[in-house]
């Protein structure tokens, strides 16, 4: 006999609803607060509960098994869960209820973990709390109707937007698997951030020769359809049957025809860069006409419209055209549009880093030689600005270099998170100037975090490199000289916890160990693919723990840095994830849609339209002649908003009609 | 126990969408932040489905206030549920005001899912907004504590599969010039 008891009352012999109540303790999550025990004989007096019962884990096996004997036996044929949050466990007790032979859509839970027993002071108050959300579900759930899950069937293909090292490692692993992928990259290369880097931590493994394969791989792959310069305009659908626009912008010379062979380039009239080069961080020009790196993937040179001459004044020879064999120009290109439609999509949309200039205190942009760890970066860089040389910007040495760690990150005035990579990079950094350039090094940091694997190992190999750590927040940088041998330099003001006082370390280039932010279009593009951003504005995944690359919209996944700061391992770790949850959607060929539609009582209608207007997603039509709407259930996605607007009450909707709905609320309020 | 022997302590019911304020609620029961236990929080899929005549049955059923929580204005999972929701709430205060139901009494307020302090914080001021204003007392009718779903065991086999219309079936005053006054 498992715990709790049967409910002494007669069990209806006929099909009337007939009520199980099951009261889990979640181990002391909800016993520790909520007597459990009063709840299931507060249960057991309700009309139509024909059994209660409390047990330790009802998500457990055993727990399943309780309700499915129950059903078996023909105690019960509706099933009430008093359990953690239905977000957290609907569709378990679902498949339960159905594995027991009863419709899944007769079970409603009663969320008295996160709602009761995990914000409830008081151990009574607690009790009396649950006692009514449980009233509340016992009376909506007899009034349940029987809903056979609707399923659809998914479409093989996946969309994968961001083509950084998260969006190429998920697209390459279903092109693998034989899942044609639509990669879409809104910059003119796929490469994301890691494409700008010289070296990775912890190996130190070049970045290039680790990326620039798995680019090519792209590029050439069957299966994979890769669209840069292109981003994505609207999407709709749902899990399984998603149409997505996209958009793709002209580059003024044909991708089909361009080899890459760079002629053009050279034979623009423009003999120097005059502009800003964005791939290097402005730290070089470049021509109107332009590769961002020699590796770039597609190797397709683009035409900035707002430098090129022809766009400007329509009169310049055009010597890039003349110097193409390949008749690749087309200055009369316009935006062009594809619509393809997808089972699933993955968001690999990446990061960007802090504005450094935001905290005037650290003199970026008003002292030069105050860089950047994405400048620096691209200084270590053999294709870089300066082909790997560490100069300053008037073209010296850097005798003294100073890093500071965690800068925009864990500031209470900019961003509370820890960025997660800076430490490592910082030091990466550190060991990589040493190296090349033997200059004195200081890192200035406020705890070192290295966890990782090797990561622990990688900062005591840089400290036996002699790299000075100093521990202790940076107040600022300066270039005023407080004594002779600080003229000249930067000097880093700081406070050094270790030996308890303030330091001035003058130095010739300061290093802003930048924090990782969400996309500065984070939100539109979160609208767009209707998920949900944390208030620092990285995606939100389905659960943490348990589902760290779903997002509450089925057929939507999330990869890398988009979700929170991560580095290359774990990106490519989620990217693998993120591509196995696709790939285990796509082969079971089909996917479960939304229960809760609106379906129209015809006799009812009164034919007002209230409804046809208000539908989001266009779901409700209008039968003219017979002057009745009608919902098609299968674009209808179940939000009820035409049901709470229907004069008439005609319009329902299943699982929350007007009367369930009205239950639950004369429930929750009948027993206190 | 009988509404004389302990003190006041408002019932509030909550309309939350599933997207954003239930799931807010949950952060706020993750995070153990701990509120006034009076608000009862009821599940939509969104706050466009909150029916006016929702908020009449929960006076009606003897809630002494009504929070609505939805998704802040160009979040909702639907897109414009909430502009629904937001525009309905007008009208309904219009209503409860000639019903003689204090302003304080119903709220409607945006919280994301990100934002479990925000549900903490909102049920708290309810709740003691609410007993300020002391419990609600509706003025004619009597209120109406049995309704759908609540049949007698035994009669249960008779009422088998109760029928939708019985819940909009007019219940006092309240109900009838509710949907009318939409
Ligand atoms: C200075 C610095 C040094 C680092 N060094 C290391 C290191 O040595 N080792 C390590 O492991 N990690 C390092 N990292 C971390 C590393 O950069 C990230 O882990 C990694 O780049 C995350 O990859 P991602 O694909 O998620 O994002 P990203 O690299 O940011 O790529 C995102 C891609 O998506 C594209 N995109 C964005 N929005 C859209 C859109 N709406 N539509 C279409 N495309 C879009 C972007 O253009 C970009 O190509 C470093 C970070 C910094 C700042
Ligand atoms: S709002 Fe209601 S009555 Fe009006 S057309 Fe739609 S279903 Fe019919
Ligand atoms: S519930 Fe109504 S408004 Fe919402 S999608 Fe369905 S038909 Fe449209
Ligand atoms: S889904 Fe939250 S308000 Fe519409």
């Amino acid at each position: 006999m498992p715990e709790g008891g049967l409910n002494p009352k007669a069990v209806s012999t006929d099909g009337g609803p007939r009520i199980g109540v099951y009261v889990c303790h979640c181990g002391l999550n909800i016993a520790g607060k909520v007597d459990v025990k009063a709840v299931v004989e507060f249960a057991a007096s309700l009309p139509h509960v024909t059994v209660a019962r409390d047990y330790k884990f009802m998500c457990s096996d055993p727990g399943q098994e309780l309700i499915q004997q129950d059903l078996r036996d023909g105690l019960v044929n509706r099933v009430v869960v008093a359990s953690c949050s239905p977000l957290m466990h609907e569709a378990t007790f679902r498949r339960a209820t159905a594995a027991g032979g009863e419709s899944p859509s007769h079970v409603q839970m009663a969320s008295i973990r996160e709602h009761v027993s995990w914000v409830t002071a008081d151990g009574d108050d607690a009790t009396e709390k649950a006692k009514a959300l449980v009233a509340g579900a016992v009376r909506r759930v007899a009034l349940h109707e029987v809903l056979e899950p609707r399923q659809s069937p998914v479409r093989p293909d996946v969309m994968v937007v961001g083509g950084g090292i998260a969006g190429i490692h998920a697209a390459l692993t279903l092109a693998d698997a034989g899942k044609h992928v639509y990669l879409v990259e809104r910059e003119t290369t796929i490469g994301g951030h890691m494409a700008k880097f010289d070296k990775t931590f912890p190996t130190l493994d070049c970045a290039a020769c680790i990326l620039t394969p798995k680019m090519s791989a792209v590029r050439t792959h069957p299966n994979i359809t890769l669209w840069t310069y292109s981003d994505v305009v609207s999407v709709e659908g749902y899990a399984g049957d998603f149409r997505v626009r996209v958009r793709h912008r002209p580059r003024y010379v044909r991708e089909d025809l361009c080899t890459g062979c760079l002629a053009c380039i050279d034979a623009c009239v423009h003999k120097q860069g005059k502009f800003e080069d964005e791939w290097n961080e402005g730290l070089s020009k470049r021509k109107p006409i332009y590769i961002p790196f020699p590796q770039a993937t597609p190797p397709v040179v683009v035409v900035d419209r707002e430098a090129c001459i022809w766009f400007k004044t329509g009169k310049c020879p055009r010597t890039c055209v003349d110097a193409c064999e390949r008749d690749a120009f087309d200055f009369e290109q316009t935006e062009t549009f594809d619509e393809v439609e997808v089972g699933a999509i993955i968001l690999a949309t990446g990061y960007r880093t802090f504005d450094a200039s935001r905290m005037p205190e650290y003199g970026y942009g008003l002292y030069p030689n105050v860089y950047t760890s994405l400048e620096v970066e691209r200084l270590l860089n053999a294709a870089g600005p300066t082909n790997g040389e560490i100069v300053l910007r008037d073209g010296s040495r850097p005798r003294t270099v100073g890093i500071i760690h965690c800068v925009g990150s864990r500031d209470a005035k900019h961003n509370l998170w820890c960025s997660k990579v800076c430490c490592m990079y910082s030091l990466k950094l550190a060991h990589m100037v040493k190296e090349r350039i033997g200059a004195e090094v200081y890192n200035f940091y406020i705890d070192m975090r290295t966890p990782g694997k090797g990561y622990e190992e990688f900062y005591d190999k840089v400290l036996r490199e002699g790299v000075h750590m100093v521990r202790g927040r940076v107040a600022g940088v300066t270039d005023e000289a407080a004594s002779p041998e600080e003229e000249g330099h930067l000097v880093i003001r700081a406070e050094d916890t270790l030996i308890g006082s303030v330091r001035r370390i003058p130095v010739d280039m300061v290093i802003l160990a930048v924090g990782i932010e969400p996309q500065p279009d984070a939100q539109e593009v979160r609208r767009l693919f209707n998920v949900s951003c944390g208030s620092e504005g990285f995606f939100t995944e389905r659960h943490p723990k348990l589902a760290p690359v779903s997002t509450f919209t089925d057929g939507i996944f999330l990869a890398g840095a988009c979700q929170g700061p991560k580095d290359i391992p774990d990106s490519v770790a989620q990217a693998g994830a993120a591509a196995a949850e696709a790939l285990a959607m796509i082969d079971r060929g089909h996917v479960t849609l939304e229960s809760s539609t609106a379906f129209i009582d015809d006799a009812a209608c009164s034919g007002c339209k209230t409804c046809v207007g208000l539908c989001p997603f266009g779901a409700i039509a209008f039968d003219e002649d017979r002057k009745k709407a009608a919902v098609n259930e299968v674009v209808c996605k179940g939000c009820g908003i035409c049901v709470g607007a229907c004069p008439s009450g005609a319009a329902q909707q299943h699982l929350f009609t007007d009367a369930q709905i009205l239950s639950e609320i004369e429930g929750v309020l009948e027993y206190v | 126990m009988s509404e004389t022997d302990r003190p006041f302590e408002p019932r509030i019911v909550a309309f939350f969408c599933t997207w954003c304020t239930y799931t807010a609620a949950d952060l706020a029961g993750i995070s153990r932040m701990q509120y006034a236990p009076n608000v009862r929080a009821i599940r939509l899929m969104c706050s466009g489905r909150v029916d006016p005549q929702f908020v009449l049955a929960a006076f009606r059923d003897g809630a002494d206030g009504v929070l609505i929580g939805g998704c802040h204005p160009g979040d909702c999972h639907y897109q414009e549920g909430n502009v629904n929701a937001l525009r309905r709430f007008e009208l309904l205060r219009r209503m409860l005001r000639d019903f003689g139901i204090e302003e304080g009494r119903v709220r409607l307020e945006w919280i994301s899912a990100a934002e479990g302090d925000k549900v903490q914080r909102v049920c708290n001021e309810m709740t003691e907004r609410v007993r300020a204003l002391g419990p609600l007392r509706l003025e004619p009718g009597p209120r109406r504590r049995v309704g759908v779903g609540v049949v007698p065991v035994g009669a249960a086999e008779a009422a088998a599969g109760p029928a939708a219309g019985e819940a909009s079936e007019p219940v006092g005053v309240l109900e009838t010039e509710g949907r009318e006054a939409r």
